[in-house]
C-alpha cells in the first residue's frame, strides 16, 4: 500500500509537471480558441497520461484506477476543468466502455490508438430533444443486410470536434423502448458522419462540446458495442465510474479554487490589513475547507467501493450530487473573496466559478441524481 | 410590475405605461438585433447612446433647464427595469452609470457653469459619463486611494490610475476621486470632472470579464493631467462626503436592476419549462420544477416589496445609509440565487451562450461585488447595529 502511495505521488508529480510545461503556457489561448490542439493528446499519450488503467496489451500501463483519477484530479485542481472533462470522457468513459464491452477486434482497433492519443473518444447519448430522458432518443440504427444504417443527431458531445471514435447510443428497435437501444463504436472517418458546431458556452470554453450528425451512415455489425438491445443496461453499468470521476474532479476543483483564494486573501490588503484577517474571510475559508474535506472523505469511500465492485447506483448518484453542489458553493464563495478581480478573466478564479457551473448539469443533472436516490428510498 | 407608489395618480400610471412601451420598442428595434454582437465586441457602440438621447431615454429625471424632462424617478427606473428584465445587463450598468449616477452628481454638486457645460450634452448622449473611484490597489477601502491632484499654479495636476471603470472606453467625462491632501485622510479627497480629451489622460485595457461583456469596464491612467479650479466638483476636500451622499441612490438603482433581472430570468424559465419535455411531459410538470419556480417567485416578491418601500423612502428623502446597504445586499443575493436556479432548469441548454439565461447567470454575479461588495454592505449594516 505504501509503495503504491509513493508511486501514486510520483505519478502525480509527473502529471503536474506535464501540465505546467505543456498546458499552462497555452491554456488561456485555448480557452479563447474554444478548443485545444489535437497534438496535446499525442503529447499526453507519449507521456503515458491517457487511459492509464487500461491493460498493457491494449497500450495502457495497467495502473490502478487511482492513477487515472490523478490525471483528472490535477487538471481540475489547476483550473483546467475543460481539459479534465475532455480527459474524463476519453480515458474514463469512452475507453472503459470499449474495454468492458468490446469484442477483441474492437479493442484492438481502438484502444491502443486511444492510449497514444491518435484516436480521441467521445460518448454520444444526448440529443437536442432528449437529455435527462435518454429513452426519448431518436437516432436510429436500422439493419440492412450485414450492416446498419444510422440516422439522427446528437448534441453537447464532449470531444465532438476531435473525436476519432464515438460510442454512440442508437435505437435499433424504436418500438421496444429501453430494450431497443444499442451502442455502436462509430469511426468518425465513415461517410455520413458530420460534425456540427462547436458550441459556445458560459464556461468550459476549451472543451469542444459539439453537435454531431449521422446521415445514412453505413456501419458494419462488427461495430456493435455489447449486446443488441442491451444499450441501456450497458449505460447503467458504466454510470458509477463516470459519476465517481466527476466527483473526483469536483473535489479537486474546489480544492484548487480554495488554494488560489488563500494565496490571494493573504496578499491583498484592504483597510490596511490583509483580507485574510477579516473574520468573515476566515470563516468563509473555514467553511469551504470543511465542505471540501467532508466531501473528499465521501469520494475516498466511494473510490474504495468502486475498487471493491460495491459502488451501487444510488451511492454513485449521491457522490455526484453532493460533490458538484459543494463545488458550486465553494467556487462562488471563493470568487467573492477576490472582489472585482474575481470577475476578470485574467484571474483564474473567474474560470473556476464559470466552469464549475456545468458540473451540476452534465453526467446527469442534480435533479436526476435526486430522482435516482429517491427511487432507492421510496420506489417510483 | 412597477416601482410605483400606491398613491400614484391614474394619469401618471398611464403615462408610465406608455413610457414602458416606448422603452420596450426602443430596445426591440435598437438593441435586440445587435446585443449579441456587442457582447462579442466587448463594448456598445457610442452611436447607441446618441440614439437613446434622441429618443429621450437618457437622464430623464434631469432638470428641464438643461434639456432633461424632470420626470419622476420611476421613469428613470423603468429604463433600467425593462433593459434588465430583457437581459441587457451590460447596457443597464452603462446607462445607469451615466444617467443615474454621473449626471445626478453633476446636478447635485456642480456649479452653474459645470451644469451648462455638461448636462445638455450628456442628456443628448453626445457626451457619456463615468465615475472613477476604484484603483488597482484599493476598492472597498476608498480612503486608501493613491491618485493625487496636487495644487499647481492656478489649478491641479492629476496623477495616478483607476481600474474597473464602467464606460471607461466610451466616456467623454469622468468624475475622478483624487487626493488633494494626501495627509488629510478622508478629508483630503476631492472629486474632479475630467474631460477625456485632456492631455495626459489615457485609457487602458477594456478588461475581459466572466460576464457583462458589453460593458466597457476599463483601466484609466492620468499622467500629469492639468485641471483648472473649475474642474473641482463639489467641495474641495469634500469628496468622501459627496460619495456617501450619493450612495443611497446608487444602491437603490442596483436593486432595481437586480429585481427586474431576476424577474426576467424567471419569465424566460417559465417559458422554457412549459415548452421543454422530458419523460413525455413538460419539465414544468415535475414537482421539483414547480416548487423551484414557486420559491423563486416568492423570493422575488418579498424582495420587490422591500425595494418598493425603499423607493418611497428615497422619494421622501428618508432612505438612510444602512437601509440602502440592506437593499443592495438583499436584492443582489436574491438575484444570484434566482438566476442560478433558473439556469439549472434549462439543463445543458442553460450553459449555452445562445440561450440568454446563461447570460443572466454570468451577468448577475458581479452585482454582489460592485457598488460596494456585499461584505461591505454587511459592515455598514452591522455598524448601524453595534457600532464599529
Ligand atoms: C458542456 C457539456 C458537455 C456534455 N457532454 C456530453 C457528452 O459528452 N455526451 C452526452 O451524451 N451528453 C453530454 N452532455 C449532455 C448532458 O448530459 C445533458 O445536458 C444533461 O443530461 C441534461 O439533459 P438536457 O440538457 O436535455 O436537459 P433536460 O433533460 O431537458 O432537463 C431540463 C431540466 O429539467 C430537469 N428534469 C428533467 N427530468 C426531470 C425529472 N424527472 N424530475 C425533475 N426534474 C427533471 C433537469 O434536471 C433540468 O433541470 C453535455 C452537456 C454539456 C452542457
Ligand atoms: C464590472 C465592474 C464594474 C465596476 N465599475 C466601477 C466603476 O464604474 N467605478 C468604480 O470606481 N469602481 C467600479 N468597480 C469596482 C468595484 O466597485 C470594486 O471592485 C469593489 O468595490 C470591490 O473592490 P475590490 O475589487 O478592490 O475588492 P477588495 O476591496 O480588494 O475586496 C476583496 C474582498 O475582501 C472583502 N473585504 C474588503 N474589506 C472587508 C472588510 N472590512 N471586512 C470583510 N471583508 C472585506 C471584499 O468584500 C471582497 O470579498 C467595478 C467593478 C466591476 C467588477
Amino acid at each position: 500500500m505504501s509503495t503504491q502511495n509513493e508511486e501514486l505521488e510520483m505519478f502525480r508529480d509527473t502529471v503536474v509537471r506535464f501540465f505546467k510545461d505543456n498546458v499552462e503556457p497555452h491554456y488561456e489561448q485555448w480557452e479563447k480558441d474554444g478548443i485545444y490542439p489535437k497534438d496535446l493528446y499525442l503529447q499526453m499519450g507519449e507521456a503515458g497520461l491517457l487511459c492509464v488503467d487500461m491493460p498493457e496489451e491494449y497500450g495502457g500501463i495497467g495502473a490502478p484506477f487511482a492513477f487515472s483519477c490523478v490525471v483528472v484530479e490535477e487538471a481540475a485542481r489547476m483550473g483546467y476543468l475543460a481539459l479534465a472533462s475532455n480527459l474524463t470522457v476519453h480515458s474514463d468513459i469512452a475507453a472503459p466502455y470499449i474495454l468492458h464491452l468490446g469484442t477483441e477486434a474492437q479493442k484492438q482497433k481502438y484502444l491502443p490508438k486511444m492510449a497514444t492519443g491518435e484516436c480521441i473518444g467521445a460518448i454520444g447519448m444526448t440529443e437536442p430533444g432528449a437529455g435527462s430522458d435518454l429513452q426519448g432518443m431518436k437516432t436510429s440504427a436500422t439493419a440492412d443486410g450485414d450492416d446498419y444504417i444510422i440516422n439522427g443527431s446528437k448534441t453537447f458531445i464532449t470531444n465532438g470536434q476531435h473525436a476519432g471514435v464515438v460510442v454512440l447510443a442508437t435505437k435499433t428497435d424504436p418500438k421496444a423502448g429501453a430494450k431497443g437501444t444499442t451502442l455502436f463504436t462509430v469511426d468518425t472517418s465513415l461517410p455520413g458522419f458530420k460534425r456540427g458546431r462547436n458550441l459556445e458556452k458560459a464556461g468550459l470554453h476549451s472543451a469542444d462540446t459539439s453537435e454531431l450528425f449521422f446521415d445514412n451512415l453505413r456501419i458494419s455489425r462488427d461495430e456493435i458495442l455489447g449486446r443488441v438491445g442491451g444499450g441501456f443496461g450497458h449505460l447503467i453499468d458504466e454510470l458509477p465510474r463516470e459519476r465517481l470521476v466527476l466527483a473526483v474532479s469536483a473535489v479537486a476543483h474546489a480544492q484548487g479554487a480554495l488554494e488560489k483564494t488563500i494565496d490571494y486573501v493573504t496578499e491583498r490588503k484592504a483597510f490596511g490589513q490583509p483580507i485574510a484577517s477579516f473574520q468573515n474571510t476566515r470563516f468563509v475559508l473555514a467553511t469551504c475547507k470543511t465542505d471540501i474535506e467532508v466531501h473528499r472523505a465521501f469520494v475516498e469511500k466511494c473510490t474504495q467501493q468502486y475498487a471493491d465492485n460495491t459502488l451501487d447506483v444510488p451511492t454513485a448518484a449521491m457522490i455526484k450530487l453532493a460533490t458538484t453542489e459543494m463545488e458550486g458553493r465553494v467556487t462562488d464563495a471563493c470568487l467573492q473573496l477576490f472582489g472585482g478581480y474575481g470577475y476578470m478573466t485574467e484571474y483564474p478564479i473567474s474560470r473556476y466559478w464559470a466552469d464549475a457551473r456545468i458540473q451540476r448539469i452534465y453526467g446527469g443533472t442534480s435533479e436526476i441524481m435526486k430522482e435516482v436516490i429517491a427511487r432507492s428510498l421510496v420506489g417510483r | 410590475m412597477t416601482a410605483a407608489d400606491p398613491q400614484m395618480s391614474d394619469s401618471m400610471a398611464a403615462e408610465l405605461a406608455d413610457w414602458r412601451d416606448t422603452i420596450l420598442r426602443f430596445l426591440a428595434d435598437e438593441v435586440e438585433p445587435h446585443y449579441e454582437q456587442w457582447e462579442r465586441d466587448g463594448i456598445v457602440p457610442k452611436s447607441l447612446y446618441r440614439k437613446m438621447g434622441d429618443a429621450g431615454l437618457l437622464c430623464v429625471d434631469a432638470p428641464e433647464a438643461y434639456g432633461g424632462s424632470e420626470a419622476p424617478l420611476e421613469f428613470s427606473f423603468a429604463i433600467a427595469e425593462e433593459a434588465a428584465r430583457l437581459g441587457y445587463m451590460s447596457l443597464v450598468t452603462n446607462v445607469m452609470m451615466h444617467s443615474d449616477i454621473v449626471v445626478p452628481y453633476i446636478t447635485h454638486l456642480g456649479t452653474e457653469a459645470q451644469k451648462q457645460k455638461y448636462l445638455p450634452r450628456m442628456i443628448s448622449g453626445e457626451w457619456f459619463g463615468a465615475l472613477a473611484m476604484t484603483e488597482p490597489g484599493t476598492g472597498s477601502d476608498l480612503q486608501a486611494i493613491k491618485t493625487t491632484a496636487l495644487p499647481d499654479g492656478d489649478g491641479y495636476r492629476l496623477n495616478g490610475s483607476k481600474t474597473f471603470i464602467t464606460n471607461g472606453q466610451n466616456a467623454d467625462v469622468v468624475i475622478v476621486a483624487a487626493k488633494t491632501d494626501p495627509s488629510g485622510g478622508a478629508k483630503g479627497t476631492t472629486l474632479f470632472l475630467v474631460d477625456t480629451n485632456l492631455p495626459g489622460f489615457k485609457r487602458g485595457r477594456n478588461l475581459e470579464k466572466v460576464g457583462m461583456h458589453a460593458a466597457d469596464t476599463s483601466e484609466l491612467f492620468f499622467d500629469d493631467v492639468r485641471l483648472g479650479h473649475d474642474a473641482v466638483l463639489g467641495r474641495l476636500g469634500g469628496g468622501f462626503g459627496h460619495l456617501i451622499d450619493e450612495l443611497p441612490r446608487e444602491r437603490l438603482m442596483l436593486a432595481v436592476a437586480a429585481v427586474a433581472h431576476a424577474e426576467g430570468a424567471l419569465e424566460r424559465t417559465i417559458a422554457y419549462v412549459t415548452e421543454r419535455k422530458a419523460f413525455g411531459q413538460p419539465v414544468a410538470s415535475f414537482q421539483n420544477t414547480r416548487f423551484e419556480l414557486a420559491r423563486i417567485k416568492t423570493e422575488i416578491e418579498v424582495t420587490r416589496a422591500f425595494y418598493e418601500k425603499c423607493c418611497r423612502l428615497y422619494a421622501e428623502g428618508r432612505l438612510d445609509v444602512p437601509t440602502a446597504a440592506m437593499i443592495k445586499l438583499a436584492t443582489s443575493d436574491m438575484e444570484g440565487r434566482v438566476v442560478d436556479a433558473c439556469l439549472q432548469l434549462f439543463g445543458g441548454y442553460g450553459y449555452m451562450t445562445e440561450y440568454p439565461i446563461s447570460r443572466y447567470w454570468a451577468d448577475a454575479r458581479v452585482q454582489r461585488i460592485y457598488g460596494g461588495t456585499n461584505e461591505i454592505m454587511k459592515e455598514v449594516i452591522a455598524r448601524s447595529l453595534v457600532g464599529r
